[in-house]
This record gives structure tokens, C-alpha cells and sequence, in this order.
């Protein structure tokens, strides 16, 4: 039996070849990871490590010491409180972004058909709510609110309507958290589809037209299938965004009144870091991560077989 | 060129001179010659309020040869918190902490004892109140010692004028400067009746139920008045008790006097409501009269600044104490402790209550009679009464006397707070009780 093989010559010609073109791209590939280990490493410490750790953690009791394994989700799947917690932290998210994808949707076509110098002047203006640091503009939404001295139930007031209870009622105040949301985040959206209708061609809505379709038939055959896999990216990208969200609701209403408006993050920070169970607050910020799997597993399969099907 | 040749006898007979020389030579005392030491202070919101600790500390430093480094953190955000949840967890940072009301027992086990700190300090300054001594011991030792540095009382703080003309009481006649208190009749029912007259006046009493500090404080105090606490003192949770539902059944009453937002307010909101002129009373320490004396001085004029009313249990006042403690990490122990000695020295203490315009509270039974709180004006002496100078009301804080590993969770949950805005919005009482029951039993986990 021989242990050789011996090649024939075309093959060993052709071999030759390729390990000339393997070895520059070889060098280009460990150029590449050279240049991109930075960002690797400080993602591995700035993302990684803390996401192990807090694992680690979840599975630690009250006073650090001891492995309980599981035992801080069962305490939590028999607390009333963060059933609620989940209930409003889907509310919110879900809410929100529906509405900033909408909204977004609708202002970026306003904006498509303003003609070229106006419309970069929108585009800016319509930007500000989404660049100015968020913990800057909800101080600002907090003095709108102010369950005292709110701006916006002296102008009520002078029609004769409120006061209106915006952060002091349970509906009022997730309300008013998921609208300073919306606020917020609306323009990113609208500057993704802005992006999204420029790149759809011209010449398919000229060809719609000499069909004979109509508006909705050029918005639901042309638009949409050619804005689908950003849609469904932008809504991926600020769901996740959303469901972490922080800011808003702790400068707001601090997740009162009554714990109504706590989301994920603010109630883990609350237990965590307050309340001093910092293995229960992280507990509650991880169980975030299989929902958000679930549904970005689901998108992206979409997004993935719509790429192989075109 | 001249080259210097070195032969191998000659280099060991000068190596062995020079070794005897330094080995025998007396030691002489650097500059920092004791080693160093970190502090982490919390950055006080008076302008100044800083320069006190800081003179302190470093001329302690030059004194003693150690090299003393601060950092003033801050309290927005939790910034404070977040830094001792991360010294805890990477056993590193400063040697000594400035601990908000709850932490010390948080992170007992990481603190050093300082039972002979705190035996100097009291054989000089005097007991230290209830609240104290609830929270800076565990386990049969001191593990912190009493800042007087951002520690403060929340109790009433009226107007002078809407409670004399609204509900017929005045209040410096009941607290008069200078003199100890004629406040007998100052009792929770009282306050009741004061309620509804200056909420029928036009002028509602600031009382908050949202879930920051200052709203938390004045309910669990009312509640303890009642004998309502929600756990005893060996842990058990005594929610359903007579107390309790009495307590409750104060602030339904008490609810339908007060602005109908309250239960959005946070610690900004009770200041705000008493500073614009609306509100009669409110609980907080002196920061609201000294915003009012630059913002409103017509406001601040009208303000006195007084003890609890009494309940059925008796008469407390809701203390919120900041403590130093030492790190188990610090590689400086003794000299942490002497700083600790002289940052809690009479003289000391009084220059930094100075430096806070009077807002810190010593905890110290013989450190209430300072001249800052007495000259404070307008009106003069509105200060007066602030530390307690005559002990007419017992110390207390909210949740005590619950262990404080589950009294922290009732505290930073506002549970308090929360049962009454459940009541108040129409839950049925003994439906409120078990919610709270159930949440209790929660915070027993170890």
C-alpha cells in the first residue's frame, strides 16, 4: 500500500500557484487582525468581561459568598413586582419603537421631497432631538412634567383642562416616558429610511407610474420591499436599544409611582446598586438577554433568507 | 583621556564602607515619612462646604508625615454608591469612605472595627444617638464612625406666619429660641388639624409620597410613632398589626390635606413647593431655608425650622447619618484612624458644621450647641432647635428598628411610601398589607 500519493504534474503546477496568492493574502489577513486587535481587546474588556462577570454574579447570594446557582431567577419568577417589571419593560419598548419607527417612516418622506438646500436645514433641525445627550433633554421633559409647576398644565390650564398627573399616575407616567422615548429616538429612524429612499432608483417609480399604479400601489410594491431590510434593522438595533433603556425613566420618575414605570435596567440599578443585592440586579439586567436573542435571532433569520432569495 | 581603574579589592572594601555607612547611619524623616493615605469624602452640595474637611485633613497631614490624597464624590447620580459597590467589589481604592446612612452594615464584613476610635470619641464628645449606634455597629463592634459632614435631620420646617394665621399655632412660641422646647401639645393629631386648616387656607402642607429619600423619611417616622413598623428588631415582619393599620389610617386622613401630586414628588419637589410660598410646612433640613434666603428672602424670613410632632409612641425625629469607615484593604489603618480622631474633634466638628452654614449634624449628645445654629438668621435663631439641642425628640431613621440588612431594602423600595399611595388610590387596607407582607418576605433572603 503506498503511503504517498503522488501528484500529477498539472495539479502540482496549479498548487504552486496558489500558495503565491495565498501567502500575500495570508499577510493581508494578519494585517487585518493586527489592525482590528485593538478594537478586540477592548471589546473583550469593556463588553466581554463585564458580561461574564455579571453572570458570575447572578449566581451569587445576597452577601457574595455563596454559589446559588439558578436561585436568584426562581426568587425573581415568584416576585409580583418583576412580572410587572417585564410586562412594562415590553409595553415601553414595543410602544416605542412601533411609534419611532412611524413616525420616522412618515417625516423621512416629508423631508425626501423637500428639494436639496431646505432639505439639508430640516435634516438638521429634526436631528437635534436625537444628538443633544439624553440625560439633558429629560431634565428638560422633567420641568415640563413637574408635578407642580409643569409647563404643560399652565398652557392646559389656560383652556380651562388638567392638571394632568403626568408622572404622578401610573398611565400618565408610562405615557409620558415612552413619548420623551419616542421624542428621542424618532430621527435616528428618520435618517435611516431618509438613507434608505435615496437609494431606492428612480426609474422604478417611473415604471410604476407608466403602469398606472397610485400612490399606495407605488408605496406598497416599490417603497416598502426596497426599504424592508432597514426597516427591519433599525427596528432590531433600537428595540435593543430601548429595552436596555436607562436614562429616561430614572430622571423621569425614577420607575414610581408605585413601581409602574420601571423597566429592566432601572429596577436592576434599584435593587443593585440602592438596595445593595447587587447579584439579584444582575439577575434582573440578564434576563433581557434571551428575550432580545429570541428576537434578534428571528429578524436576522429574515433578513438572511430575504438576502438569499434576492 | 583618564580612565580610573577599579580593581576588585579596592571595589569590595569601598561597597563594604559605603553597606556600613548607610546601615549605621540615623534615620531621617521625609516628607511623608508615615506613608499614605486616600480618602474619599462626599462632595457637599454648600458652596464651601468642602474647604473645612480639606484644611482639616491636610494639616493633619504635614503634621503627621503622611500623604493624604481626597476626592470629593458626589451623591447626583449615586455617583457615591457606584463607587463603593466597585471599591467593595475590587478590594482596592480608598482607605477611608465616606458611607451614606446604610452602607456601613452593607459592607460590614469589609470594614475595619474601630471600637477604640469610637471609645475616645464618646468618652469626649458624648453618646451618640439611637440611630447611630442601630447603624454603625454589627456584630457587638463599631464599624464606622459618625460623620457629622452631609448627616442631617428632616423634620419640620414651617412658616411662621400661615401657621399662625391658618391653623392658630405658633410655632416659635412651641420652639423658642434659645429655650427648651413648650411643644406638648405638638402631637400628630395636631398636625392633622394644621393640615386641613392651611390646605383650606390655600397653603397645603409640602408632605411628599413619591420614592426618594426625604418622602421615605418623614413616613417611616410616622409610622414608628404609631408603633407601625413593618419588621421587629429580631427580623420578624409585623405588617399586620394594630400600628401598622393605624399608621394607615392617619394618612388616609392626613392624604386628603396634601397637594394631589405628591405621589410624583421626589426631594427637589417639597423645597420647590415651599420656596414659591405655596406650602405651610414641609420636612427637610435647612437647605430649603437656604436656598430661600438667596432665591426668596421673604420666604426664608417666615421660616422656622422645629421638632417632630409626637405620636401615640412617642416623639422622633427622621436623622439620616453619613459615616467614615475604614476599607479592610487600606494598607494605612493607623493613620486612618487618627484622622478619623481628629476629623471628629470638637473644635473640628464645629468648623466644618460652620463651613455647611449649619445643614450638618453632629451625632454626638455634647455637639448640638454650636453658635452656628443659634445665630442663623432670618429670623434669628431659625435655626435653633435643628440639632436637637434639648434631646426633646428621639433620633430615629426609616425602617429602623428591622435589622439593616433587610431595613435598607424597605428604605431604598420606599415600601412606606408605596402603601400609602396604594391606600390612598383606593386599595383595599388589608389587600395593601399583604402586598406589603409579600414584598417583605422577599427582602429576608441572605
Amino acid at each position: 500500500m503506498a503511503d504517498v500519493v503522488l501528484q500529477p504534474p498539472v495539479t502540482r503546477a496549479l498548487a504552486r500557484v496558489g500558495a503565491r496568492r495565498r501567502g500575500p493574502l495570508r499577510r493581508k489577513s494578519i494585517i487585518a487582525f493586527l489592525m482590528t486587535l485593538p478594537l478586540i481587546l477592548l471589546i473583550a474588556v469593556l463588553v466581554v468581561y463585564p458580561a461574564l462577570y455579571s453572570i458570575h454574579l447572578a449566581t451569587l447570594n445576597k452577601s457574595m459568598k455563596s454559589f446559588v446557582g439558578l436561585g436568584n431567577f426562581a426568587f425573581l419568577f415568584k416576585r409580583e413586582t418583576f412580572w410587572m417589571v417585564v410586562r412594562q419593560s415590553c409595553l415601553f419598548a414595543i410602544t416605542a419603537v412601533i411609534f419611532k419607527a412611524l413616525i420616522g417612516f412618515i417625516v423621512a418622506h416629508f423631508v425626501h421631497n423637500v428639494p436639496g438646500r431646505q432639505q439639508r436645514k430640516w435634516r438638521g433641525m429634526l436631528l437635534v432631538p436625537w444628538v443633544i445627550p439624553p440625560a439633558m433633554s429629560c431634565l428638560a421633559w422633567l420641568w415640563l412634567f413637574d408635578p407642580s409647576y409643569s409647563a404643560f398644565n399652565w398652557i392646559l390650564a389656560q383652556f380651562g383642562i388638567g392638571p394632568v398627573p403626568w408622572t404622578g399616575d401610573a398611565n400618565w407616567g408610562r405615557f409620558s416616558v415612552i413619548l420623551v422615548n419616542i421624542w428621542i429616538g424618532s430621527p435616528f429612524f428618520m435618517i435611516m429610511y431618509l438613507a434608505a429612499l435615496k437609494s431606492v432608483p428612480e426609474q422604478l417609480y417611473e415604471a410604476a407610474e407608466i403602469d398606472g399604479a397610485n400612490w399606495w400601489q407605488r408605496m406598497r410594491y416599490v417603497t416598502l420591499p426596497m426599504m424592508r431590510n432597514i426597516i427591519a434593522i433599525t427596528a432590531l438595533f433600537s428595540l435593543i436599544v430601548t429595552f436596555a433603556n436607562f436614562d429616561i425613566v430614572r430622571i423621569l420618575t425614577a420607575g414610581g409611582p408605585i413601581d409602574r414605570t420601571h423597566v429592566f435596567a432601572t429596577w436592576a440599578f434599584w435593587l443593585g446598586i440602592q438596595g445593595g443585592d447587587i447579584p439579584l440586579g444582575a439577575s434582573v439586567s440578564l434576563f433581557m438577554v434571551p428575550i432580545l436573542t429570541v428576537v434578534a435571532v428571528f429578524i436576522l433569520r429574515d433578513i438572511n433568507r430575504r438576502g438569499n432569495e434576492a | 583621556m583618564l580612565r580610573a581603574r577599579i580593581s576588585r579589592r579596592s571595589l569590595l572594601s569601598k561597597t563594604a564602607l559605603a553597606s556600613t555607612a548607610l546601615v549605621a547611619a540615623p534615620y531621617v524623616r521625609g516628607a511623608h515619612a508615615a506613608g499614605s493615605l486616600s480618602i474619599g469624602f462626599w462632595d457637599h452640595w454648600v458652596p464651601g462646604g468642602n474647604d473645612a474637611s480639606r484644611k482639616i485633613v491636610q494639616e493633619w497631614g504635614e503634621k503627621n508625615k503622611v500623604n493624604v490624597s481626597i476626592d470629593y464624590i458626589t451623591s447626583q447620580g449615586q455617583k457615591n454608591l457606584l463607587t463603593i459597590a466597585a471599591e467593595a467589589q475590587a478590594e482596592s481604592g480608598h482607605d477611608i469612605f465616606a458611607f451614606p446612612t446604610w452602607m456601613p452594615h452593607e459592607h460590614s464584613d469589609q470594614l475595619v472595627p474601630v471600637d477604640d476610635v469610637m471609645a475616645d470619641l464618646i468618652k469626649a464628645n458624648g453618646n451618640v444617638n439611637p440611630t447611630v449606634e442601630y447603624l454603625a455597629r454589627a456584630d457587638g463592634h463599631w464599624i464606622a464612625v459618625p460623620a457629622s459632614v452631609g448627616s442631617q435631620m428632616k423634620g419640620p420646617c414651617s412658616r411662621i406666619d400661615l401657621m399662625k394665621q391658618l391653623a392658630n399655632i405658633d410655632v416659635q412660641e412651641m420652639y423658642p429660641a434659645g429655650s427648651p422646647p413648650k411643644a406638648d401639645a405638638w402631637t400628630l393629631e395636631t398636625m392633622l388639624k394644621a393640615a386641613e386648616a392651611c390646605h383650606k387656607g390655600g397653603h397645603p402642607f409640602g408632605i411628599g409620597l413619591g420614592i426618594t429619600a426625604d418622602n421615605v423619611d418623614t413616613a417611616g417616622i410616622i409610622f414608628h410613632a404609631f408603633g407601625g413598623d413593618l419588621v421587629d428588631d429580631k427580623g420578624n415582619i409585623t405588617v399586620k398589626t394594630d400600628g401598622v393599620r393605624a399608621a394607615m389610617e392617619y394618612y388616609r386622613k392626613l392624604t386628603q390635606w396634601l397637594p394631589p401630586d405628591v405621589p410624583a414628588w421626589d426631594d427637589s419637589s417639597n423645597n420647590k413647593n415651599l420656596i414659591s410660598g405655596k406650602a405651610a410646612l414641609i420636612m427637610n433640613p435647612p437647605s430649603a431655608w437656604a436656598v430661600a434666603k438667596r432665591d426668596a428672602p421673604q420666604v426664608a424670613e417666615q421660616l422656622w425650622t422645629h421638632g417632630m410632632p409626637a405620636g401615640p409612641k412617642g416623639r422622633f425625629g427622621p436623622f439620616l447619618p453619613y459615616f467614615w469607615g475604614i476599607w479592610k484593604f487600606s494598607k494605612n489603618v493607623a493613620a486612618a484612624k487618627d484622622v478619623l480622631r481628629t476629623l471628629s474633634q470638637r473644635d473640628n466638628v464645629e468648623k466644618m458644621v460652620v463651613a455647611s452654614g449649619g445643614y450638618d449634624l453632629p451625632s454626638y449628645e455634647k455637639l448640638t450647641d454650636f453658635k452656628v445654629w443659634a445665630e442663623a438668621e432670618p429670623p434669628k435663631g431659625t435655626l435653633f432647635h435643628y440639632p436637637n439641642p434639648y434631646h426633646h425628640q428621639i433620633q430615629w431613621v426609616s425602617a429602623q428598628p428591622a435589622p439593616p440588612k433587610v431595613a435598607v431594602q424597605i428604605y431604598t423600595q420606599a415600601v412606606h411610601t408605596k402603601m400609602v399611595v396604594r391606600f390612598m388610590k383606593g386599595e383595599k387596607l388589608e389587600d395593601t398589607l399583604a402586598w406589603a407582607e409579600g414584598e417583605i418576605e422577599g427582602y429576608m433572603r441572605t
